[in-house]
């Protein structure tokens, strides 16, 4: 989701009024552990994926709780669903199942 | 009664002089606390419930007074001390109303101010209406109202901001006021407790949960509370026409700056010394932390010892403490004013009360 965007339409200010957060409650519905990130980066440091592109699990989980969903589709692909960032998160938080809803979502809340 | 003629100033009335009363008194010693309020207690008086059981702070008030069983100490209220001054191998303590107390050994507890948080001007402290402190939450959350913002209406979302006039040279101060962090926890529990629909976020820099069952409460203020922790620290604060309020920062673990409205927006101020401490310092000749809070001897075996022999400190009035640290503290200096009583007793006029084994 390289989105350099010299086109000066959108900043790179997070918006939070008009945001959307329609995957974000959908997975924190199903999956309540997606808000109990601190942010530590476990999970993107052990992720097959995030060492071979610029898939960054953390980072994503984050966007998406801020509502910053363009390109989410795309970078979910990246993830191979192996589980192994679930082995280290130190919030028990149940990242692969996370990953899951997030797909979910995309296919009932959105057609992105 | 007291077995000990020597007798103990406390200057100060808070938890670590009500404490420290209470542990000299049942050793035997004549003691006197000094308090320039109307009534002891210190903040505990304005707290609503303590972090991190949310108790009642009345329990810990009645814990304090509860110690004066067996040989009570002298406690004068609306006493202002204003300096301590060494003489002859004791000391002289001096209240703004003219009066003077002489005393063998004293104890400084005269506890912390919190930083005016006027002087970060670009958070609208005092400029805009719905921008409050801590201090001003735990008021309003002991009456026992229902939060209202200044147009009596319910607030829908909430921010704390974490670090005001800590960690921050152009405050002056770059040390860490240590509990504000674990207060911006409770006090964010404390407003989803009364106002389960609302929106809470914590702007912060680091989060600092030391103490014994801190990080739990963390948990349970994102677990069972919903809290939002954003870090990055918030650079400016902007009323919008309807008195909400817009706020900037960096939402540093996404690398984006952020924009977000508020109905209400809380500060947690740092603590700082009383200017008054400082001038009582100064007036015994001890010596200052780089925070300008009173300074022990030695940062690891004698704290709460000073550079002037006989007067002791304990409590917030040398560093940033919790409420339990503060008691353990103050007893801690205890022991180390028996210990220096016991050693000087002998260059001292003989006890009022005579021993058998005298
Ligand atoms: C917003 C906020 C919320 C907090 N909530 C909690 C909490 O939930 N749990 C917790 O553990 N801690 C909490 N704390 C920390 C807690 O307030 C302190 O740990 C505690 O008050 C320290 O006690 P103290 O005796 O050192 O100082 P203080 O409570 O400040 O007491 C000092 C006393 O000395 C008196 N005094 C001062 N100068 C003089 C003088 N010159 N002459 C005579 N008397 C004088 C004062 O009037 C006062 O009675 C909170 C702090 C803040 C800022
Ligand atoms: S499940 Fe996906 S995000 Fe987690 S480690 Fe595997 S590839 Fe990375
Ligand atoms: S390992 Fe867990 S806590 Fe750490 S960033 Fe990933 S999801 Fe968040
Ligand atoms: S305790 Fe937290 S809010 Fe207070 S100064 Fe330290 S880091 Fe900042």
């Amino acid at each position: 989701m390289k989105d350099w965007g010299y086109s000066i339409l959108k900043g790179r200010q997070i918006d939070f009024e008009n945001n959307d957060f329609s995957i974000a409650e959908y997975i924190t519905k199903h999956e309540p552990s997606f808000r109990w990130c601190i942010g530590c980066g476990s999970c993107t440091a052990t992720c097959s994926a995030a060492r071979l592109t610029d898939f960054n699990p953390r980072k994503l989980k984050l966007l998406i709780q801020r509502g910053e969903i363009k390109g989410l589709a795309d970078e979910i692909a990246k993830c191979m669903l192996c589980g192994k960032c679930q082995l280290v998160c130190p919030r028990g938080i149940n990242t692969r199942n996370v990953i899951q809803n997030i797909k979910r979502a995309l296919n009932t809340c959105h057609a992105l | 009664m007291a077995i000990n003629s020597q007798h103990i100033v406390i200057i100060g009335g808070g938890p670590a002089g009500l404490e420290a009363a209470s542990c000299l008194g049942t050793a035997g010693y004549r003691v006197t606390v000094l308090e320039k309020e109307k009534q002891t207690g210190g903040k505990l008086l304005i707290w609503d419930k303590l972090f991190p059981e949310f108790r009642n702070s009345d329990k810990v008030l009645n814990h304090l007074s509860n110690g004066f069983k067996t040989n009570p100490p002298q406690i004068l209220t609306n006493a202002e001390v204003v300096s301590v001054i060494p003489e002859n191998g004791q000391h002289r303590i001096n209240l703004r109303d003219g009066q003077a107390f002489q005393a063998d050994t004293v104890l400084i507890t005269t506890g912390f101010k919190l930083y005016n948080a006027e002087k970060k001007e670009e958070y609208g402290y005092q400029i805009y209406e719905n921008v409050i402190t801590s201090f001003d939450l735990e008021k309003q959350l002991k009456t026992g109202n229902p939060i209202r913002i200044e147009a009596g209406l319910t607030p829908r979302r909430i921010a704390f901001i974490h670090c005001v006039g800590s960690r921050d040279i152009k405050s002056g101060n770059i040390y860490c006021s240590r509990t504000c962090c674990i207060t911006g926890v409770k006090q964010a529990i404390e407003i989803k407790r009364r106002l389960s629909d609302a929106e809470v976020f914590n702007f912060y820099m680091d989060l600092r949960m030391f103490g014994q069952n801190f990080e739990e409460l963390y948990i349970e203020a994102q677990q069972k509370w919903g809290v939002t922790f954003i870090r990055g620290r918030v650079s400016e604060i902007a009323e919008n026409k309807d008195n909400s309020l817009q706020l900037k920062a960096e939402d540093t673990l996404s690398g984006r700056p952020i924009k977000m409205s508020f109905d209400l927006v809380v500060l947690l101020a740092g603590m700082v010394p009383e200017p008054r401490t400082v001038e009582i310092g100064k007036s015994a000749g001890l010596e200052f932390t780089s925070g300008n809070f009173l300074a022990g001897l030695d940062s690891h075996i004698s704290q709460n010892e000073t550079n002037t022999p006989g007067i002791f400190i304990a409590g917030t009035c040398r560093e940033p403490l919790s409420v339990a640290e503060t008691l353990t503290d103050a007893r801690a200096a205890t022991v180390k004013m028996i210990s220096w009583l016991r050693e000087n007793e002998t260059s001292h006029k003989k006890p009022l009360i005579k021993r058998d084994n005298d």
